[in-house]
């Protein structure tokens, strides 16, 4: 499953990298800031929206090894940051998919107006396809349920391919098997 | 009016960008790459079976729907007309204040010229689908559904940028998205209100589903507090897992993609980044899809996606684009939704721009039927407002085949067959008005009919009934002969039903049901008389009449009684190249030992791949008698003759022509095979124009002599 998924979503231009355990994702993600020169200035924030991955994650440290990073997202602050963090509830493998209950309006702040969506998600979240995931999500209990499989593009001037229109430009996805077993 | 829509037709043919963006595209390929894990069949049952449904309970749907959203907190509105809509937009602007509205992509709101409406109340939309925001900063309506701004180069969107910052903007497509990206991010923040359409609402939630790639939509959608969606009625499902084939479908067929970056089901409210909640309005806009709903045959055209996928494989659109359809929604499903959302009348000019070549209709993931649906337009134009009385004379005539022949032998004789003066140049057939823009060939001395008795046949254990077409009786009387000889080898004995007339297609075609219903009674009853096996014609138009179109125009005409015939004679009627090949595969006909019979390519007639399903066939028996073929690129593309298009839109048909001889030429094939008159006139009056030596033939031309 996650191979398929992987292959999808890199034809459609993401980046996917898989991590066994929590804390070498963080790693990765650390040094993936530092890489971006995230810093405490507008333009050069980081936003984290709130998630599961970051239980027994001691934020404030994160926060304190690297300013800028900010666990609170608001408004302005995603305005200005240059990557957003959130974790996705779901994967589809044919089409590339994440999907994630977005009724928290965090959630899509730091999905949509960075420059780069780190995504996370358990790798054993992967499902094969959308009447899969339908069975999982519904709209019943999610007031905005938000599918996304690439980076923002378009293909509107002379149907050439431009990255980053409205949304990010990257959008790096990290699947973590401890979050959710082997998949 | 015509006058205005030829000069808009010829101005359209000089703009190559559009032709030059779709071919560089290459839609039929990559959206057949998109499809290929997918049974599109199956799939585009499940949509219709859908959509159909849906159709038929719009009311009960938007019913379930509002009281579904409402229970999660969102306003919905029904709205009857595009001033209903209009009123309610306006007046909740001014109990809030709002002045400033930021777009995401909506059909519903173009077709009601929403912005318009807006700017004269000193509102302020500002369009964010990066194609909609060119378009509405030139000024003009889109010329496609899916991509707005599909005419305009990346130099004249440079142009129209710069206008807008006040400062030069390179044309560079990746620096130009960028402008767009940086000019309209602030927009986002500063709108009262987000403003979207939608492209699925599932009456079980009171949800809205909205594709996009940009991620507007999820801007437009989050950060002002308020939301408007103006979504026709025709987007209506009734369950949440009737989402999944039409996400399956819509973005492949639109844009060849697996699915679209962002798809977000948005259900009633949702806070709002300072706390408070959202303030959503739902607008289900009628706009007459209710009374459409109603219309046995257009309730079907409520299974449409908005995918566009008509657009882009109908070779008058590539040609043309969007413009010259005059209205918000264009191509073929344009036609049809504008003779509805606007009127009839307005479908005057532009339902002439279908050839009936039958693509849309192959791969439409809401299986609609859209030549068909043109032409009930067509029809019903017809009923209403008559049929020009040159068109109705002309129509009658070549229901008399003799007639017609003494006609146009005399013409010919006159050394000016096609004269500026005169009947003949209103002729609806492949005749008139066309030797300005290709050699035509002359009309033969004696017809198919007289030379049929001179023929000397053996004796056959079966008989045939040979349908000769017009074309084959007065032009190429040689073909008549070649299917004589091919099939006497397979000891079948060809006799010729003198009562035969013109099938009926170009009648049908023009509209005219009630003469083509004429021509199909007295075919019917004259191909019945004689007790044969098979009936065989060696033109694929006919085959179409005569297979399958017979039953429907006499169901549409409430001649049902003649019905049981129409259905008996269809059984027994075969396309020439289908017979032949049948006769091979049952080794009735031997093809002579190693013959070598040189390189060809072939090309599909529409009818007959199409309509008849017949391609496999002449390929096959082709193969059979020695020819290498070199498939040409698209060889199933129209060649632009149509009947009487070639006629009415000579420009776009010779456009196409020059296409399809490109495509011929380039194969490096000896010569070109076809099974239909037309196409043959067609291709090579246009090969011969040009200078080329490569010969089109009739297959039966191809075939004769081949076999022992």
């Amino acid at each position: 499953m996650f191979n398929t998924f992987k292959t999808k979503t890199e034809v459609a231009g993401s980046e996917v990298h898989r991590f066994g355990t929590k804390s070498k994702a963080l790693d990765f993600i650390v040094e993936f800031m530092k890489k971006e020169g995230i810093a405490d200035a507008p333009g050069f924030y980081a936003v984290w929206a709130d998630c599961s991955f970051l239980k027994g994650v001691d934020a404030k440290a994160l926060a304190n090894k690297i300013p800028g990073l900010k666990f609170e997202v608001t408004r302005q602050l995603a305005k200005d940051c240059r990557i957003g963090i959130t974790q996705m509830d779901w994967g589809i493998a044919e089409t590339g998919t994440l999907v994630q209950d977005a009724t928290a309006v965090e959630q899509r702040l730091a999905s949509a107006l960075s420059w780069i969506h780190i995504a996370l998600v358990a790798t054993d979240k992967i499902l094969a396809d959308m009447p899969s995931v339908m069975t999982k999500i519904h709209p019943n209990q999610c007031g905005y349920i938000a599918m996304i499989s690439s980076p923002s593009k378009t293909a509107d001037i002379e149907r050439v391919l431009a990255i980053g229109v409205h949304g990010p430009e990257r959008l790096v996805i990290i699947c973590v098997d401890e979050l959710g077993g082997m998949n | 009016m015509k006058k205005e829509f030829d000069k808009s037709i010829t101005r359209a043919l000089k703009n190559e960008n559009l032709a030059g963006i779709l071919d560089r595209w290459n839609y039929p390929a990559m959206r057949a790459k998109a499809y290929e894990e997918i049974d599109f069949e199956e799939l585009r049952t499940k949509i219709a079976d859908i959509k159909g449904r849906a159709a038929g309970h719009l009311d009960e749907l938007a019913e379930k729907f509002k009281k579904a959203a409402e229970a999660r907190g969102a306003k919905v509105f029904r709205a009857n007309s595009p001033a209903a809509v209009k009123d309610y937009i306006a007046s909740l602007c001014r109990g809030k204040g709002i002045k400033k509205i930021v777009k995401s992509k909506s059909m519903a709101s173009e077709e009601i010229h929403l912005n318009k409406h807006l700017a004269k109340l000193g509102i302020q939309s500002d369009e964010t689908d990066l194609g909609e925001w060119i378009v509405q900063l030139a000024h003009q309506t889109p010329s496609h559904m899916v991509m707005p701004a599909l005419h305009l180069t990346k130099e004249e969107i440079s142009e129209l940028f710069s206008q807008e910052t006040g400062k030069r903007e390179s044309s560079d497509i990746q620096k130009l998205v960028k402008v767009a990206r940086r000019e309209i991010r602030e927009k986002f923040f500063e709108a009262d209100m987000g403003m979207s359409g939608a492209n699925i609402a599932i009456a079980e939630t009171g949800t809205l589903v909205i594709c996009t790639n940009e991620g507007n939509a999820r801007l437009v959608s989050t950060l002002p507090k308020t939301h408007v969606v103006i979504v026709g009625l025709e987007k209506l499902v009734e369950n949440y897992t009737d989402a999944a084939p039409i996400l399956a479908a819509l973005p492949r067929s639109a844009t060849s993609q697996l699915i679209t970056s962002y798809v977000s089901f948005i259900t009633g409210v949702t806070p709002n980044d300072d706390g408070s909640m959202k303030d959503l309005h739902i607008i289900l806009m009628d706009n007459k899809r209710t009374e459409m709903a109603g219309d046995p045959k257009f309730k079907e055209a409520l299974q449409c996606i908005r995918c566009a996928s008509c657009l882009n494989v109908c070779p008058v659109y590539r040609l043309v684009g969007g413009h010259v359809f005059g209205h918000i929604y264009t191509g073929g499903i344009g036609t049809i939704l504008t003779a509805w959302f606007n009127e009839l009348n307005k479908t005057e000019d532009i339902q002439g721009l279908c050839i009936g070549c039958g693509k849309c209709k192959e791969i439409c993931p809401g299986k609609i039927d859209i030549p068909d649906l043109v032409l009930e337009i067509r029809r019903r134009l017809a009923t209403e407002n008559g049929l020009p009385f040159i068109q109705k004379s002309a129509l009658s005539i070549i229901n008399n085949r003799r007639l017609f022949h003494t006609m146009l032998r005399a013409a010919s004789i006159a050394q000016k067959p096609f004269v500026k003066e005169g009947m003949i140049r209103h002729l609806p057939m492949f005749m008139s008005e066309l030797a300005e823009h290709r050699s035509l060939p002359a009309i033969a001395a004696v017809p198919f009919r007289d030379l049929f008795k001179k023929i000397k046949q053996p004796k056959g254990r079966v008989r045939a009934a040979f349908f000769a077409s017009c074309a084959i009786d007065f032009i190429f009387p040689q073909i008549g002969e070649a299917v004589i000889k091919v099939l006497n080898k397979a000891g079948i004995e060809i006799v010729f039903p003198e009562g035969q007339s013109c099938c009926g297609i170009p009648h049908w075609g023009s509209g005219a049901f009630d003469l083509a219903a004429d021509a199909a009674a007295r075919n019917i009853k004259t191909l019945l008389e004689d007790d044969v096996q098979y009936v065989v014609t060696a033109c694929a138009s006919c085959a179409t009449a005569l297979k399958k179109e017979y039953t429907h125009i006499l169901k549409e005409e409430k001649r049902d009684s003649l019905i049981p015939d129409a259905e008996k004679l269809a059984a027994k009627t075969f396309l020439f190249s289908e017979l032949v090949q049948k006769l091979i595969e049952e080794k009735r006909l031997i093809p002579k030992a190693d013959l070598k019979s040189g390189t060809i390519t072939y090309h599909d007639s529409c009818h007959a791949k199409r309509h008849c399903g017949v391609y496999k066939e002449p390929r096959a028996a082709l193969a059979s008698c020695g020819y290498e073929l070199k498939e040409m690129f698209e060889c199933d593309n129209c060649c632009g003759m149509g009947g009487s298009f070639t006629v009415k839109q000579p420009e776009l048909s010779m456009c196409m022509l020059k296409r399809k001889v490109e495509n011929i030429k380039n194969t490096g094939a000896e010569c070109a095979g076809v099974e239909c008159p037309g196409c043959l006139i067609q291709i090579g009056g246009g090969l011969d124009k040009m200078g080329s030596k490569i010969k089109v033939k009739h297959i039966a031309e191809l075939l004769v002599d081949k076999f022992r």
